[in-house]
């Protein structure tokens, strides 16, 4: 079976049906090259066409390039010359002299879209799901089959350079209004009505840049005016990027070296560009983790296989909360009945109202319809009582992390629900198993841990107990993919795996801080390893208090348990911040920064750099980075030793969307993999000989060295 | 190995560098004839006998481009031998080619040469000829590249220089600009532009603002806050990690003027001004270049004046006079602390760039002329002159009157 069809009209109108066999969507691999060829061949020896639509029978119109056969690819040179190779047939079919119409049917992305921009004209069907654009960067590679070249050539380079280094997906619309596609309809038939009519009106086109007399919109590099605000376009993404995206650097080096000059030669140093970037380390982490292992994730990677498919209709969240009503809201929105209960209803009805606003501000913007938002509310259903539970066959508790109320809760909803049903507790610190006393069943009970805000994290942390069984494992995971999140799972344990590492990079912030090191300084190397937020930054966030109670919570724990502990870093620094100075952190208005009235940081707070008597040796950025990355690493290895998290994908997965360690790492044990196991073995023992037996390798990483192995 | 000497040097007046300045209708090869002619009338030269011509120039493109040395000379009715280069050493191009002449003459290869610079700023302006430093993205990232008005303004809050502190050096500039006008302290070096019928032009600075004060000042917007906000404070902040923000402290007011104007300075050897009747005024002592982290950019002149100084044998209290190029103000106070400098007294005491305008690439050779005169008038006798450079560089030249 052939992946093109072809259907020619009486007006010799071809129209060239992309429908590759086996695949739910058309994609950019070899089959796809020698189809293409073949169809070149086709267009170049018939004379008796006019001119040629081109379409897809799928869903898309084409998703973009196989990753497959990019990530694998460690060769620039054969790279490079298959990308050429590739060019050569899009420039071949856009030279015909005959029209060429893109019919657009569906998302159309990446070398899909530079298929769509190898055509003369360009009409997009107006639905929902049709997003148009060229998202490489998103896994860490770049447009490499005309796309950048053609984007500035179409709309200029500044107005490019936005859309090229952020990756945007647009909408038919905005992709018309921005110049990017000539025309957006309705429907099917009117696409390829007014496909027919343009060719027929236009016998004898050329692309734009192959015209008499053409200028890049906006100017080149040479314009005086471009040239003015040219020096600012890399400093800034640097803001961002913290120069540490590869590909947001060669976009808008392939951009402005492009657009000095001619199409071809602009064509040849854009292949150039793609080959380095596809064939660099950064899109080998980013590929790795944000699309196999996030797909491994999604794809049921940690449930157990034996379990059938679970679908929950109606879920009851205990607690209205900040995490509660967020809870509530995206359950509601996938479909799904919410019973939201807090502690009398007007507290419950409290959180309905703070979901009501979240989706305002989702309609004012256009990105919902008003009638959405009313649907999803008419599902939530606020009460003060416990006996409204009835039927809900999950429950997410999401009560004030404390044992004795959340066993309380448990007590009250077991009364109401079904034997069936699935009890789940939104901890991030409590031990599951030892909540699960609470419950009557405890086989059914397992830890859902969300992320805040809700709406936004789309990471869920399942943490299975002692006793929670497989079946209620699936339906916890069931759930959490229906609710479009991406769920990893662990065993029970102290802070289980995001808190838990997540902690070690703002403990080792205060460290520095402790020591003496510059506070701005580490703030600043946390943000060039790659980080959201600072260590100071996202405690404050976090919330001071907060982070000293869950420290000396700890220490009371290892004190019951006859193990005692020197006072932590963390102790240190939070008591003479927050007990001395009353200063507990952003949602108070005062932390390690001020904060304005907007409730935005102004500066560091002045103390923060008397506190501490400031170190006479200063590291340098690359140790305090080191250090930084380092511990957040070394405790992934040791959940991984201790068996509280078993899957690669779940630990790297988890720490980029929990508490977003460095994207461009590919996760915290790909981080590894790229430092080498060797060299990170190195590294770690020097670091722990200077800085503390934290940093002491674990003898995972030394069986691993031993068998030549990597974490996959 | 023969020692370099200076037997003259003299500059145009200083022309507001836009529209409506004086020399903005003045071709740029035209300011350069303007004082070529003058250094052949004045020492009465055998054109001849000069062995090149070097010129700086900080865009040589356009009417500057094309080896505006060698199309001047001929211009100006040099002898047809005279060969002339054009040199870009950005801001210190016009002291580059003097200590370029210097070394030359010490090689003992040269004995007589014309140094200076040109730069209409008004006709090309700062940026014409583009570069890879700032215009090539790969580049610029390598080299953290931020415009110097950022590099400036880093070194303020690097060294916690306040608004008040910076301005003052602006004031000072400014007084002391005026007096030494009025007292006609420039006059003995300063040829005025004329017109083909011998009409004048500009025969004074005409950038000065008499009357300057704090006071003044402090109503003047900062001029690259906004610049900063593109992305380039950031750069400079994730490089200069202690550094929490950067305070925006530089404006017109106390930054180095935009001008138009050229300068050349006749340098040889003891021996050839002995044959053509030149008198030695001063003998070129040592002379130093230094690079510098390109972000910060402009803390060059400390470091090339000590290594100008060791080169010497000297130390900072043998020189007599320093004119350290007031870029911006910043830089000027941060060379002081460099070199362990507490007071203005012998610091560019008949003013400077933010008074007078920096028309980059003759700038250094005016430097050195206004450096000289003053060295005499005075009666003092060894004179330092520094300036910071784009791209992170820094050079100094000593001289000592013979």
């Amino acid at each position: 079976m052939s992946a093109f069809i072809y259907d020619k009209d009486a007006d010799g109108i071809l129209t060239i049906t992309m429908d590759m066999p086996n695949r739910s969507a058309n994609i950019i691999n070899d089959e796809f090259g020698e189809a293409f060829a073949e169809c070149l061949e086709r267009l170049q020896s018939d004379e008796s066409w006019t001119g040629a639509i081109i379409t897809s029978a799928k869903k898309t119109f084409m998703a973009g390039a196989d990753i497959d056969m990019l990530f694998d690819e460690r060769d620039a040179k054969v790279l490079f010359e298959k990308t050429e190779q590739m060019k050569a047939g899009f420039r071949a079919l856009e030279t015909m002299g005959k029209p060429i119409v893109a019919a657009i049917n569906g998302a159309c992305l990446g070398g899909g879209f530079e298929l769509a921009l190898a055509c003369h004209h360009r009409i997009a069907i107006n639905h929902r799901g049709t997003k148009i654009g060229l998202p490489e960067v998103m896994i860490g590679a770049i447009p490499g089959g005309g796309g950048i070249t053609k984007v500035v050539r179409l709309i200029g380079l500044e107005a490019a350079a936005p859309i090229l280094t952020q990756g945007k997906q647009l909408s038919p619309d905005k992709a018309l209004s921005t110049g990017l596609i000539h025309a957006v309809v309705d429907n099917k038939d009117d696409m390829l009505r007014k496909a027919k009519a343009w060719i027929l009106a236009n016998p004898s086109v050329s692309q734009p840049w192959d015209q008499k007399g053409y200028r890049i919109p906006g100017g080149t590099p040479k314009s005086p005016k471009l040239a003015m605000r040219l020096p600012a376009m890399p400093a800034m993404t640097t803001s961002k990027t913290y120069n540490n995206y590869p590909a947001v650097d060669a976009i808008i080096a392939s951009a402005v070296e492009g657009a000095s000059v001619d199409f071809d030669t602009a064509m040849r140093i854009e292949s150039r560009y793609f080959a380095q970037v596809v064939t660099g380390q950064v899109s080998k982490n980013m590929m790795s983790a944000l699309w196999y292992q996030r797909n491994h994730v999604l794809k049921g990677g940690s449930r157990p296989k034996d379990v059938p498919p679970t679908t929950t209709t109606k879920v009851g969240v205990i607690g209205a909360g900040l995490m509660g009503h967020g809870i509530a809201y995206v359950t509601a929105k996938a479909g799904m009945e919410v019973v939201m209960k807090d502690i009398n209803q007007e507290s419950a009805e409290k959180g309905k109202a703070a979901i009501a606003k979240i989706m305002d501000k989702a309609v004012g913007r256009g990105r919902m319809s008003a009638a959405k938002r009313d649907e999803i509310l008419d599902r939530i259903h606020a009460t003060g009582s416990a006996s409204d539970f009835e039927g809900c066959d999950l429950i997410v508790e999401a009560v004030f992390e404390n044992k004795n109320l959340k066993a309380t809760v448990t007590h009250e909803a077991e009364a109401h629900i079904a034997d069936s049903a699935v009890f789940g507790s939104n901890t991030s610190t409590l031990p599951i198993s030892e909540l699960a006393k609470a419950s009557k069943r405890p086989k059914q009970f397992i830890g859902i841990h969300f992320f805040s805000p809700v709406h936004k994290m789309e990471l869920v942390e399942i943490i299975v107990g002692k006793d929670t069984s497989s079946e209620t494992l699936a339906k916890a995971f069931d759930y959490v993919i229906a609710i479009k999140k991406i769920p990893i799972v662990v065993n029970d344990s102290r802070g289980f795996y995001t808190s838990r590492c997540f902690s070690t990079y703002t403990s080792e912030g205060l460290t520095l801080l402790l020591e003496g090191q510059h506070p701005r300084s580490l703030e600043v190397a946390g943000k060039r390893a790659g980080m959201p937020m600072g260590p100071l930054e996202v405690l404050d966030s976090v919330g001071l208090k907060t982070a000293l109670s869950i420290a000396e919570e700890t220490r009371r724990d290892f004190a019951a348990q006859g193990k005692p502990m020197e006072e932590t870093a963390v102790e240190k620094v939070l008591s003479e911040v927050v007990r001395i100075n009353g200063r507990e952190g952003k949602a108070h208005g005062a932390g390690f920064y001020n904060y304005g009235k907007d409730g935005r940081k102004t500066e560091l707070w002045d103390q923060t750099f008397g506190l501490f008597p400031t170190a006479e040796q200063k590291l340098d950025l690359q140790t305090m980075i080191d250090r930084l990355m380092f511990i957040q690493a070394i405790e992934s290895v040791r959940c991984m030793e201790e068996g509280v998290i078993e899957s690669v994908a779940d630990t790297n997965i988890g720490s980029i969307f929990g508490w977003g360690f460095a994207p461009f790492q590919g996760g915290t044990l790909q981080f590894i993999n790229a430092y080498g196991i060797k060299a990170f073995v190195d590294r770690a023992m020097e670091l722990s000989v200077k800085f503390g037996e934290r940093f002491e390798p674990p003898k995972l990483l030394f069986d691993m060295l031993q068998e030549g192995k990597q974490f996959k | 190995m023969q020692e370099a000497y200076i037997f003259d040097a003299v500059r145009t007046p200083r022309g507001k560098g836009k529209k409506s300045g004086s020399l903005h209708e003045v071709k740029p090869v035209d300011l350069l004839k303007t004082v070529l002619v003058a250094l052949k009338e004045r020492n009465d030269l055998d054109t001849s006998q000069i062995d090149d011509c070097l010129i700086g120039c900080l865009s040589p493109i356009g009417e500057q481009g094309g080896d505006i040395a060698r199309t001047a000379v001929i211009y100006a009715g040099y002898d047809v031998d005279v060969p002339g280069a054009q040199v870009n050493r950005f801001c210190s191009s016009g002291l580059e080619t003097i200590n370029l002449a210097a070394a030359k003459v010490r090689s003992g290869w040269e004995d007589l040469i014309v140094a200076g610079g040109v730069e209409s700023m008004s006709r090309v302006p700062m940026g014409s000829d583009g570069g890879a430093m700032a215009m090539d993205p790969v580049v610029s990232r390598k080299m953290g590249f931020v415009p110097q008005g950022i590099s400036a303004d880093l070194i303020a809050s690097l060294e916690g220089f306040s608004r008040k502190d910076v301005d003052s050096v602006g004031v000072i500039s400014q007084e002391r600009a005026t007096h030494a006008r009025e007292q006609g302290y420039f006059s003995k070096s300063l040829i005025p532009v004329r017109d083909m019928n011998g009409l004048t032009i500009l025969d004074y600075d005409e950038f000065i603002r008499p009357g300057t004060t704090l006071d003044s000042l402090a109503n003047l917007n900062p001029s690259f806050a906004m610049m900063g906000s593109f992305g380039f404070n950031d750069v400079a902040l994730q490089k200069y990690h202690e550094v929490e923000k950067i305070n925006h402290v530089h404006h017109a007011g106390n930054s180095s003027g935009i001008v138009d104007g050229a300068s050349v300075t006749l340098i040889g050897s003891k021996e050839k001004g002995t044959a053509m009747g030149l008198k030695p005024r001063a003998r070129i002592v040592s002379a130093a270049l230094v690079g510098q982290d390109p972000t910060v950019m402009l803390t060059g002149p400390g470091p090339a004046t000590l290594r100008a100084l060791k080169r010497a044998g000297m130390n900072v209290n043998d020189i007599d006079l320093f004119e350290v190029n007031e870029a911006f103000a910043a830089v000027v106070l941060r060379f002081m602390k460099d070199v362990g400098i507490d007071n203005f007294d012998k610091i560019n005491v008949n003013g400077g760039s933010i008074a007078m305008g920096h028309p980059i690439g003759a700038t250094g050779s005016m430097l050195l002329g206004t450096c000289l005169d003053e060295l005499e008038r005075r009666d003092l006798n060894t004179g330092l002159v520094t300036l910071c450079i784009g791209g992170g560089m820094g050079i100094a030249t000593i001289i000592e009157r013979v």
